[in-house]
This record gives C-alpha cells, sequence and structure tokens, in this order.
C-alpha cells in the first residue's frame, strides 16, 4: 500500500475539521527558512519520510531560529535518513504537550470490518503497548456514532475526532490512517501532531488528487524501471503486472555473474519458483509476476522491461507450472519481446500449462533467429530443474553475438521508419497499441491466413483479398481486439513481416538492450 | 459429494458479454458446469454461445427460478455493485474472479453478505473445481485438458494460491489418487470463503478423506486452521505447504494477502502452530503428492 507523506496526510485531516499544527512543508532549505519565520518561535523540521524509527534516526529535529531551521533543512534534504530519501520535510510550530494519545483506524481481516482503536498512552513505542488498546468493531457502510466511540475513548471530543479519522480512511479509502500523537497541549486544544495514512493499492483509480506515484509496496524508493511498469499496469485491469526491482548489494560481484531477469506468471507459482532460482544459484534482479490473464501487450511490455536492466545474464520465465491460460500467448509476447531486443543472453521459459506443446513448438520454430539460447519446457519439468538448466547456460555462455536474423520482428523505429515509405497498407488502433497491416508483402492465401489466426474473429478480406477490420475501429480500440498477437505470428510463420504490432512503452529507451 | 460445486448447481455468469466473461462461460459449459444464462446491463436479449443474457441478476433469476451460483467477470472497479446486485437478487454462493478489488469494496460486499446468509470465494480467485463434475472461474482452462489433468477422489484442496491450486491437483491426480474439489480462496488479505470455512466444509463432506492445504505468509488463516484441529472439529489429515519462506518483511509478493506486517503472519509461526496440532507440513513443492499418498495409507483412509 502506498503511504502519503505525513503533511499530506495532515492536510487531509485538516480539510476534515482535526486540527493540525500551524507548519507547511519545504522542498529546499530557503523556503524552510521562510516558513519558520511565518511561524515565528521554535519549530520543528520533521523528515518526510516513511519509518517507524524516524526521530531515532535523526529525521525530527527542533530549531530555535529560522536560520536554524534552514541549516537542518539542507543537512536532511537529499540525505538517506532511515534507508529513505529525504525529498521534503515538515516544517511544524513546537507544541507544548500535555498528554499525548493514539488514535487508529484498521481493518481486522479476520472479522472483515473496519475497526477504530484508541490508547490513551500515545507516543513513541505503541506498538509494545497495542495490547492496552480498546478497540471498536464498525461497518463500513454506516460511520459508528459519538455514543458508540465515547465507549472506547471517554471523552467527547476524542471520540468526535476518532469519528473524523474513520471519515479520513473512508475518503481515502486507508487501509491504516493513525494520529500518534493525538496531543493535548498546555493551552487545552486537541493537535494531530503526527499522522500515517496507507492507501490502499487497489483504489488508486478512484483516489487520483492523492498524488500517489506508484500503488505498490516496495520497500525502497521507486526506480525508474518501477515507474515505467506501473505506468503500463494502473489503467489496464486486464490480468496484473507486478514488478519490483530487487535491489542487490553492489559489492556482491559474485553475484553480477548469475544475475537474472525473474519473470514469474501466477502469484504462488511465481513466489514458488523465486525459491527454485534462488536454490539453484540465479540472483534474481526483479521480481515479476504476469498473472490473472493478461493480455499478450501487457506480457511482453514486461519482458520488454525485464530486458532493460544492465547486466542481467540470463532470462528465467516460470509460473506454477500447470497454468490454466494458454502458454502459446505468453510464449508469443515474450519471443516478440526477445525477437525486438535481441538479447545476447540465454533464457529458460517453463510454459507448463494449457497449450504447452504449441508454446513449445512457437520457441524452438523462432530460438534460431536469437543470438543465444532460448528453451522452453512443460509442467513435467519442475522449477527447480528449469532453473539449474538456465545457471548451466549461462556457465556455458560465449559473449558471441549475431546470426543472421531472418523473419525478425522489427524495432518500433524500423517500423515507424517504414510506414512512411509503405503506402499501401492499412493500421488501426487497439486499447494500447497499434497494428498494421503491409499489403504489398500478401496475396490471397498469406491474407486469407493472417484473417482465419484472428481468435476474436475481427478481421475479414475486402474486395482485394486483403485483411480489414470486420468491426468499427473504435470497438477494436476499446477492446475487441484482444491484443493477443496471434496475426502477427501468421505473417510471421509464412516468414513475411506484413503484419506489424506497435505496443509503445513510454519512457523506456527504444533501442535499449543487453 | 464434494463442495461449493457440481453438474447440477445453476450458474449464471455476470458480464458474460465481455472478452473473459464469454470465453470462461464457453469452457464452464464445455467441462459439464450448468451454466444457464448470463447478464450484462443494457445487453439484455443477446446470446452468448446459444446461452440468454438478461440485463439485470433480478431478471435472469425470475426467469430461471432459482440459481445456486454467480460467477462474476465484471472489471475490479465495477465487482462490487455486480456482487451486491446478485446477493440482493438471493443467489447464496458468488465467485468474485477479478483482481485488484479495492478492500473497502470487499468489506461491503462482505457485510451485504451477512445480510442475506451469502458466501462469496474470492476476489481474486481462479475458481472452484469438483473434477468431473463442474468448474466455476477459470481453474484448468480448457475443458478437454481439464477432464484430462483432473480426477474425482477422495483428496480436497484449498490454496491461497491460483497456480497451486492447479498444479497440486494435476500432480496428485499423476500419482493415480483423485480430488473431491479444489477451492482457491483467493490472495487478498480480505476475502469471502477462508480456509476455516472450507476446511469445515471438507470434513463434512463424505468424499473427502484428507485436506491439503497450500497457504502463503500474512494473515492467519492457517493459524485458524490449527486452532480447530486443536480443538478436534477437523479430524481428517491436512497436509499443508505454506508459500514465502523467503519473503522480507514489508514488501509484498503477488498477493496483497501475502504480506509480514508487525512480525505477525510469518512462515516459521505458521508451520510451527501447524505442526504443534500434528498437521504435516511439506517444505518442498514437489513433494506434496508422496505426503498425501503415504498420509491416506498410514491413516487407513482409502
Amino acid at each position: 500500500m502506498a503511504q502519503l507523506h505525513e503533511y499530506k496526510a495532515k492536510q487531509i485531516l485538516a480539510e476534515q475539521g482535526i486540527e493540525i499544527p500551524r507548519g507547511e512543508a519545504a522542498f529546499d532549505s530557503q523556503k524552510a527558512k521562510e516558513i519558520a519565520e511565518r511561524i515565528g518561535g521554535e519549530v520543528v523540521v520533521k523528515a518526510q519520510i516513511h519509518s517507524t524509527s524516524r526521530a531515532a534516526a535523526g529525521g525530527i529535529k527542533f530549531a530555535k531560529s529560522p536560520d536554524e531551521a534552514e541549516k537542518t533543512t539542507s543537512e536532511m534534504l537529499g540525505k538517506e535518513i532511515a534507508n529513505n530519501l529525504c525529498e521534503a520535510v515538515l516544517i511544524d510550530e513546537k507544541a507544548e504537550i500535555e498528554r499525548e494519545f493514539y488514535l487508529g483506524f484498521i481493518v481486522d481481516t479476520t472479522l472483515k470490518r473496519p475497526t477504530l482503536l484508541f490508547s490513551d498512552s500515545g507516543g513513541s513505542g505503541i506498538e509494545e503497548r497495542a495490547d492496552s488498546m480498546k478497540k471498536l468493531v464498525c461497518s463500513i457502510r454506516n460511520e459508528p456514532t459519538i455514543e458508540e466511540i465515547k465507549a472506547i475513548c471517554g471523552d467527547e471530543r476524542i471520540a468526535e475526532i476518532l469519528q473524523k479519522l474513520y471519515r479520513v480512511a473512508k475518503k481515502t479509502d486507508a487501509r491504516t490512517a493513525e494520529i500518534n500523537p493525538l496531543a493535548l497541549l498546555k493551552d487545552g486544544r486537541l493537535v494531530a501532531l503526527d499522522c500515517r495514512i496507507s492507501v490502499d493499492d487497489y483504489a488508486d483509480f478512484r483516489q487520483k488528487d492523492l498524488g500517489i506515484e506508484i500503488a505498490r509496496e516496495l520497500g525502497h524508493t521507486p526506480t525508474k524501471l518501477e515507474k515505467i511498469a506501473w505506468e503500463i499496469e494502473k489503467d489496464d485491469f486486464r490480468g496484473t503486472f507486478f514488478f519490483v526491482e530487487i535491489l542487490e548489494d553492489k559489492s556482491k560481484i559474485e553475484n553480477q555473474k548469475s544475475k537474472i531477469g525473474f519473470h514469474g506468471a501466477g502469484g504462488g507459482g511465481s513466489m514458488a519458483s523465486l525459491d527454485a532460482a534462488q536454490r539453484n544459484g540465479l540472483s534474481p534482479a526483479c521480481y515479476v509476476d504476469t498473472s490473472g490473464n493478461p493480455p499478450a501487450s501487457k506480457v511482453y511490455r514486461a519482458a520488454r522491461i525485464i530486458l532493460s536492466i544492465p547486466n542481467i545474464r540470463g532470462y528465467f520465465l516460470s509460473g506454477s507450472g500447470v497454468a490454466s491460460q494458454e502458454q502459446f500467448g505468453l510464449a508469443r509476447a515474450v519471443l516478440k519481446a526477445f525477437l525486438e531486443v535481441k538479447p545476447n543472453i540465454p533464457a529458460v521459459l517453463r510454459l507448463g500449462g494449457n497449450g504447452e506443446d504449441i508454446a513449445k513448438e512457437l520457441v524452438e520454430r523462432y530460438a534460431k533467429f536469437l543470438p543465444a539460447p532460448i528453451e522452453a519446457y512443460r509442467k513435467k519439468d519442475t522449477a527447480d530443474f528449469c532453473a539449474s538448466r538456465l545457471f548451466e547456460l549461462i556457465s556455458n555462455a560465449k559473449t558471441q553475438r549475431g546470426k543472421d536474423a531472418k523473419g525478425e520482428i522489427q524495432s518500433e523505429t524500423e517500423i515507424k521508419d517504414q510506414k512512411s515509405k509503405v503506402k499501401n497498407h492499412c493500421q488501426f488502433k487497439t486499447k494500447t497499441g497499434t497494428i498494421s497491416f503491409d499489403y504489398s508483402q500478401l496475396d490471397s492465401d498469406s491474407a486469407e491466413k493472417i484473417v482465419t489466426s484472428c481468435p476474436q474473429k475481427i478481421l475479414k478480406l475486402d474486395e482485394n483479398n486483403k485483411p480489414i477490420l470486420a468491426i468499427e475501429q473504435a470497438e477494436a480500440e476499446r477492446g475487441k481486439c484482444s491484443e493477443c498477437l496471434a496475426c502477427e505470428f501468421a505473417s510471421l510463420d509464412l516468414g513475411l513481416n506484413a503484419v506489424k504490432i506497435d505496443f509503445p512503452i513510454e519512457g523506456l529507451n527504444p533501442k535499449s538492450k543487453i | 459429494m464434494s463442495i461449493l460445486i457440481d453438474q447440477h448447481k445453476k450458474v449464471i455468469v455476470q458480464g458474460i458479454t465481455g472478452r473473459e466473461g464469454s470465453a470462461r462461460a464457453k469452457l464452464m459449459l464445455d467441462y459439464g458446469t450448468n451454466v444457464v444464462g448470463g447478464c450484462t446491463p443494457g445487453r439484455g436479449g443477446q446470446e452468448v454461445h446459444g446461452l440468454p443474457v438478461f440485463n439485470t441478476v433480478k431478471e435472469t433469476v425470475e426467469h430461471f427460478g432459482k440459481i445456486d451460483v454467480s460467477v462474476i467477470f465484471v472489471p475490479a472497479p465495477r465487482v462490487k455493485v455486480a456482487a451486491i446486485e446478485a446477493i440482493e437478487a438471493g443467489i447464496p454462493l458468488i465467485a468474485l474472479i477479478a483482481d485488484r478489488v479495492p478492500l473497502f469494496d470487499v468489506l461491503e460486499i462482505c457485510e451485504v453478505a451477512d445480510e442475506h446468509g451469502a458466501k462469496f470465494v474470492g476476489p481474486n480467485t481462479v475458481g472452484v473445481m469438483s473434477p468431473d463434475k463442474a468448474v466455476l472461474g477459470m481453474m484448468g482452462g480448457r475443458a478437454e485438458t481439464a477432464k484430462e489433468w483432473f480426477h474425482k477422489g477422495s483428496v480436497g484442496i484449498m490454496s491461497r494460491s491460483g497456480g497451486l491450486s492447479a498444479s497440486t491437483g494435476y500432480y496428485i491426480c499423476q500419482t493415480g489418487l483423485g480430488i473431491s474439489t479444489i477451492c482457491h480462496v483467493g490472495g487478498d488479505s480480505v476475502i469471502g470463503l477462508t480456509f476455516p470455512e472450507v476446511a469445515n466444509m471438507f470434513e463434512n463432506d463424505a468424499e473427502t478423506e484428507l485436506i491439503v492445504m497450500i497457504g502463503e505468509i500474512g494473515g492467519s488463516q492457517e493459524e485458524q486452521v490449527a486452532d480447530l484441529v486443536a480443538s478436534g472439529k477437523i479430524t481428517k489429515p491436512i497436509v499443508a505447504y505454506i508459500g514465502g519462506k523467503a519473503a522480507q518483511s514489508g514488501t509484498r509478493y503477488s498477493h496483497a494477502g501475502a504480506i509480514i506486517e508487525g512480525g505477525k503472519g510469518t512462515w516459521q509461526g505458521k508451520v510451527e502452530r501447524l505442526r504443534e496440532v500434528g498437521v504435516t507440513i511439506v517444505e518442498q513443492f514437489g513433494d506434496i503428492p508422496e505426503k498425501v499418498k503415504e498420509k491416506l495409507s498410514t491413516d487407513g483412509h482409502r
């Protein structure tokens, strides 16, 4: 789940009428000084990072003057604090605290109900005092009344704040929302001094205003490739594409020799396959999972992104071993990426499940167009066997490049060059890409083969026996074209480049090769 | 017998005119599931694979009389509305196939289902299969391969992983044993039917002699099953595999539920608790069929 920065979370509290300290976020030290001047008096400078050990790691410091606030800010910005890069600070007025409370909203996954939490001993170390918390199990449809909440906190004013916290959680699709501490100040006010809100990844589509960069639990600041991958995933609900880079310890040179792109297909099977990879001496540079029957376009993009990870020495695709999805769809997607990038690394594809024989045969047919070995296996072959096979191929690999590649798929840039030259073609948009037919390469036989290859039956022959759309362009773009790559491979199988499918990947260098 | 689904239960598909809905309705029909129709708002009066399409679930139920199960193939953002529509139309069992259904939507479905006494599998489930009888959702893929891979028998399988549900079933059937039902409960942190509930169903199912549980890190479903065993409510032997041994705390591996938070739901904790109550733990996934075979013969079943 994506965690909001403290300053953002507190703004949301304030919008619901919960009092917060006077303060503002700063992204440079000059701004921090200005804010401190406006506030006047002593301020607190708080690094905007997600860590439970922020104070202990030096991420919270008091400043008696604007100059000191400026200096403290410049010491924090751009630094790693508790393994998190600090890119912003929050400058808050210093509070005169009388007492501290803990207020929380969580989802009890066993009871399957939202739950409000209260403790009259808030502040740091609350995790250890978790047992002393009072709980109110609520409904997600009807907010709890003040009377109900008073039963756990005993105070009308705090009950009102808890009710508002419930509203904040509902509004932001928060899996957890905590105010810790809620401080009773010496002047009698109740103020939320700190707030953590973690937003449900799956609600990202309706929480655009929160400005969440990437709705994934990554355990680190998102990398460039993770951001590119998220752009592909976030609005495409056809199957799932999960991408996280496994950031290695750079000192471990040994790892470099067996660094691989790991591509799982199906959550549980992916986890088991990752285990198998590690057991057999491979060092996955990423954890990728394409599952839930995604279109080939999504899997293709996943493969392209994996292939752009620098210095990988092999590619391991492995799922549950007995997949219900047609494995030739997966094979086509990965092959398209390989035929375009032509990586000089060995690959082992464990394609066990429906259509595995066709998938294996397909991989073997196109292996000769690739500079390094690519092997396909079926459900009878275990993940451990396949992982050890890849390890062997990597060990044997010589840095020889370049067989002649006939029947190759051209890169996007080459396709674009040709489009301007070829007038004799038909082109239509799909949900996330473009399909072009080059009529000059097609006779009536080959045209018919391409038309009949489409499982969605959205193609037909026109009066000149050339393939055209049998449906409206808009229908194809809305998703009638399932982006399965069948027509492109039908053309390649005929030794032609008559069908060209372009699935652009925003932000990825089109020429990125290993 | 079997649990949750068989060839007699009347099934409808919500979202039957969509890409997945239409394709999977066909596969379910081919396998033997009694799919009688489906619905998509605004598409009433059409036909898909010879099945009538209605605008609403209510119209569908009115046309057929009682409906036992609805399988929902609509995109995640629309699942809540579809599921509540089915529950309010009186359908007692729903399968939610979509991945990425927002947590609060699932909570709302839970509350409405509780009020109506309805159950649901998922979200994020590949479905349920009772081999040689019927399938819900997309388990097994093509009917002819599914028929070849899975056979009926005495092993009940419940899993938090979709792919491993099918793999476990396939590898068990390869040894000559058979399966009563495979239930993929889904990988999310809040789901409808959970392991303890499914384990109870297997316990009460005459055909099931042994339960295979494919768990993973995160949550407390496996521990709850251990509690049932300890209290004597589950007496049939259980063989369990728990995935995610090497997972790091705080990082999510595919499934929303597969995350260790606050030191809870660890691999170690689950395995120790299950062993304590006498559940057989298999550390390497590939060893499951052998262990199952061994347990069935030593426990005198079958």
